[in-house]
């Protein structure tokens, strides 16, 4: 996961936003939702009448204390500001931030393979209202005629979680956020969802060569996606590469993503960056958590994606970092899966079991762990082949449960014996002798036909893995 | 007993319809606010209304309320559901707020009749009403005079009898000071102790909400009626506030009298003389009167003046016409930002937005801002370790008498003096008061400030009341 770019690394920092998951605002009583008619969530404070005042919502900063948790910060007494900026979507003309003295200072996360980044911060602040341009190109505001803006969204409830430059490759800056988005929906602080903008990634990239100091950094927003973060990363540590190495120098700007063309674009340089003239925000009082209040949030936080894929991972025999375990684990199905284990089911054929056949399903499956238990244990003892589990499971998930047993009779299956299935392939070959061949050349591909012919021979029953290994068996 | 305090007691028990008592001072108004000019808007008919609302609650034997039947005014800078709120500015042109201030609730709760929304300052700045986008405020006592400001309509409503009661907002003195100079009783509660939710803000820091009066026992009224808790307002005191019943007749036998023996220098002799005057009377009803420093004072004026515009700048960049009030289109949205706000500011508004981003920018926060907040610090210290020796200072509310208008309009500093004696408790957060205490230059009124700790407004109104018996 080591990125290099004639002989430069890079260097990362991520500034997350996250929306929390309250059911109001950061300081009114109108409801935080997203997808409602415009400007139907409003109120005097969001939209900043004269004389509106502000007042906190508890449950936004246990949100944010659980997401200072869940990242090993320290909790301490904060401050609220101001940051000055005209904007039309900014009703006050201020957005209610944390400046010098944020709620979470000083945490980490872990990669799934064990890279440690450094968390600086994570403090509270609202969100502002959404603008949109008509009459222009492409949705800008050059140009546009007219500008309509949206106060639904201004006042949600947002924590900025702002990392150490520690991120050295687009992976593990895709890690980084794929993880955070993990450990964000797990803690139930925000769903999270990038596609909707709950959760919002701005990059800051420098590259230098090993050992030397930071080089001068872009700052890119607009990355909506764990892909976009990983795609924009990588073009902007080769852009900056590419600039130094034919002798020019690298500008600190504000940097756009642009997913069409793959390319990062300038927004603003340094010279034109607002001055925020932070302040204390004197309409509201300093917030310090006590240490009981802590306690208890940190009593209710549920247990982190990281500590639930190694439960999992354990139980099933696989790596920590196996696919299977993390796509089960974000979906929350981990207990479920420790359920079946405990009904008598196979742990290894259950968890791929839920991984293949559960997209669909809740945290909480319909389907009653006994009965996918059992058909784990059918297939273990051979009482069907693993197509023959397969066609079972499916009816089993659409039905919302079943009696494997029960079923498996009602089609007639059972596993063929050894002998049969010889005397099949025996025939396949006779009837395709042109894709044998190919396949014992080295043509991999050439056995789906053969398989194929076996398959529809025993309409569907013959074990399609016993017939793989028979064939690698005579291929020699 | 007071005066507003009489009348409610009268329409409570039904001796008198609260009608009767609003349509006499709706004749008042009628005769006298076009040379007075202390409203933006009179509310006559709201008023006739609600006061008869409250007879019918009389009439059926229900208690409409501690200011049942009590005509009070509004400064224009608190919001009134459906009505036109101004802050005498011409941004907020057209502005109707969908809600009340806590205090309007709490006023309509206790039974108070508003009739109208008074003249300020725009936006509450300046010491004079000569501010105000509509015109200025004539003092009633003598129209060719200001009647002090910023709250110079409510003072001067209560002064001609336009309103029996009524509110204002202090940052710097915009309270105390036109109380004195239109011969009223003005006060300034502890920071905290009234919401300031619906008070259009001009210093969140600094601004509070208080009552004028005829006299000490009403503005205690009226103040025990608006005080006291609200979750609307983060920085309102969650503790009860004091009851004040007891302070009106309490007498000062043995409460501690500071005089600051360093207080900046540039009070008129006359006004001295009322100062010197009242630490006699009090001296002789059997106050002690003690000598105290408070070496910070003299940097107030200063610290203000960065603090109260840098909140300002921040507070009133609202105005941007995209949401409500005055727009002024242009080809762009800076353009229209920088339109708008030119013509909807008036220059003393404009001077201190100016002022206070100045004083906020990168590069000079701690020069400016910082330093002044660590000046007001100073002088909470100051006041804390003066408190260890008195119960309350006194000091004059106004360096003068009520002065002619135009006097001080073409030096902005001159009209910032005005504020010498009454910034350091907006600062401190501390409550003050003006009360009356006889006449200077001109026969013109001169008030005396009393000046308490946090919270210590039951010895403030002590030893107000006790000011007001030894003025007459």
């Amino acid at each position: 996961m080591t990125w290099t770019h004639e002989g430069f690394e890079m260097v990362v920092g991520l500034e997350v936003h996250v929306e929390l998951a309250t059911n109001t605002k950061l300081f009114s009583a109108s409801p935080n939702r997203f997808g409602d008619e415009p400007n139907t969530n409003i109120d005097p404070v969001t939209l900043g009448l004269p004389g509106a005042l502000p007042v906190l919502n508890r449950r936004a900063v246990e949100l944010a204390m659980r997401i200072g948790l869940a990242l090993g910060c320290e909790i301490r007494p904060c401050v609220f500001a101001r940051k000055n900026y005209f904007y039309p979507d900014m009703p006050k003309a201020y957005q209610i931030s944390q400046y010098d003295q944020p709620l979470n200072v000083d945490g980490s996360l872990t990669l799934p393979d064990g890279t440690v980044i450094g968390v600086e911060r994570a403090h509270l602040e609202e969100d502002t209202g959404k603008s949109t341009h008509v009459g222009g190109a492409g949705g800008r505001i050059h140009g546009s005629e007219a500008s309509l803006i949206d106060f639904n969204r201004a006042g949600v409830p947002l924590v900025e979680i702002v990392s150490q430059p520690d991120i050295r490759s687009p992976e593990q800056a895709r890690a980084y956020v794929a993880e955070l988005r993990s450990i964000l929906a797990a803690i139930g602080a925000s769903d999270a969802k990038m596609e909707e903008g709950s959760m919002r990634v701005d990059a800051n990239v420098s590259v230098r060569r090993p050992g030397e100091s930071f080089g001068t950094r872009c700052e890119i927003k607009n990355l909506n996606s764990v892909r976009s973060v990983g795609r924009a990363v990588d073009y902007e540590g080769r852009r900056q590469v590419d600039l130094i190495s034919v002798g020019e120098v690298v500008r600190q700007e504000t940097r756009h993503w642009d997913e069409t063309d793959g390319r990062t674009h300038t927004l603003r340089t340094k010279e034109d960056a607002d001055d925020y003239r932070y302040f204390p925000e004197p309409d509201l009082v300093p917030l310090a958590p006590s240490d009981e209040w802590i306690a208890e949030v940190r009593a209710s936080m549920p247990p982190l994606p990281s500590a639930r894929r190694a439960c999992l991972a354990e139980a099933t025999g696989q790596a920590p970092d196996a696919e299977a375990v993390s796509t089960v684990v974000d979906r929350g199905q981990d207990d479920y899966v420790h359920a079946v284990v405990a009904a008598g089911g196979d742990a290894a054929r259950a968890l791929i079991a839920v991984k293949e056949a559960f997209a669909d399903e809740p945290a909480s499956p319909r389907v009653p762990a006994e009965d996918l238990a059992v058909l784990t244990q059918m297939e273990v003892a051979g009482e069907v082949t693993s197509t023959q589990a397969k066609t079972l499971l499916a009816e089993i998930v659409a039905a919302g449960g079943g009696d494997a047993r029960a079923l498996a009779a009602a089609k007639g299956f059972e596993a063929m014996d050894t002998s049969e299935l010889e005397s099949m392939v025996d025939d396949a070959i006779a009837a395709q002798p042109d894709a044998w061949v190919k396949f014992c050349a080295g043509e991999a591909k050439a056995m789906g036909a053969i398989v194929g012919h076996i398959m529809k021979a025993s309409k569907g029953q013959a074990d399609g893995k016993a017939v793989s290994a028979i064939l690698d068996a005579r291929r020699g | 007993m007071g005066r507003a305090v009489e009348l409610a007691a009268r329409v409570r028990s039904g001796e008198v319809r609260a009608a009767d008592v609003v349509e006499g001072y709706l004749s008042a108004i009628d005769a006298r606010e076009a040379e007075v000019h202390a409203f933006n808007l009179v509310l006559a008919e709201a008023a006739r209304e609600r006061a008869a609302a409250i007879d019918a609650v009389a009439a059926s034997g229900g208690d409409p309320g501690p200011l049942a039947g009590v005509p009070v005014a509004l400064k224009d800078n608190l919001c009134t559901r459906g009505v036109p709120t101004t802050c005498s500015s011409k941004i907020l042109d057209g502005w109707r707020p969908p809600y009340d201030a806590t205090v309007v609730e709490r006023l309509a709760a206790a039974g108070a009749v508003v009739v109208g929304k008074t003249n300020l300052d725009e936006f509450a700045m300046g010491s004079s009403t000569e501010n105000s986008a509509f015109g200025p405020t004539r003092n009633p006592l003598d129209v060719s005079r200001v009647p002090g400001g910023s709250s110079g309509g409510s003072a001067a409503a209560v002064a001609a009898g336009f309103a029996e009661v009524s509110l204002g907002s202090d940052t710097g003195g915009s309270i105390r000071q036109p109380a004195a100079l239109c011969g009223v009783v003005g006060v300034k509660p502890t920071y905290g102790a009234v919401s300031r939710h619906g008070l259009v803000a001009f210093a969140s820091s600094l601004d509070q909400i208080g009552p004028f009066a005829n006299d000490v026992a009403d503005a205690a009224l009226l103040l025990e009626s608006i005080a006291g808790h609200d979750p609307g307002d983060s920085t309102s005191i969650p503790e009860a506030f004091p009851s004040l019943d007891a302070s009106l007749t309490a007498g000062v036998e043995g409460v501690r009298i500071g005089r600051i023996s360093d207080l900046p220098a540039g009070a008129d002799a006359d006004v001295e003389a009322r100062l010197e005057a009242a630490f006699e009377a009090l001296a002789a009803a059997g106050a002690e009167i003690v000598d105290v420093e408070v070496p910070a004072f003299t940097y107030g004026l200063t610290a203000y003046y960065l603090i109260a515009p840098a909140e300002a700048s921040s507070n009133l960049a609202r105005y941007d016409g995209v949401r409500f009030g005055l727009r002024v289109d242009a080809a762009d949205t800076n353009a229209m930002y920088t339109a708008t706000r030119s013509a909807g500011f008036g220059d003393e508004v404009q001077r201190r937005i100016m002022l206070g981003t100045y004083a906020l920018s990168a590069g000079y926060y701690d020069a400016y801002y910082g330093k002044a907040l660590k000046v007001r610090r100073l002088i909470a210290d100051d006041f804390a370790r003066a408190y260890e020796r008195c119960d309350v200072m006194l000091t004059p509310a106004s360096p003068s008498v009520a002065f002619p208008f135009g006097s001080k309009t073409a030096d902005p500093f001159a009209m910032y003096l005005c504020d010498t004696y009454t910034i350091p408790s907006n600062l401190a957060g501390h409550p003050a008061m003006s009360v009356p205490f006889g006449s200077g230059a001109d026969d013109l009124p001169v008030g005396v400030q009393v000046l308490a700790p946090a919270l210590g407004e039951p010895v403030m109104f002590q030893v107000a009341a006790e000011l007001e018996r030894r003025a007459s």
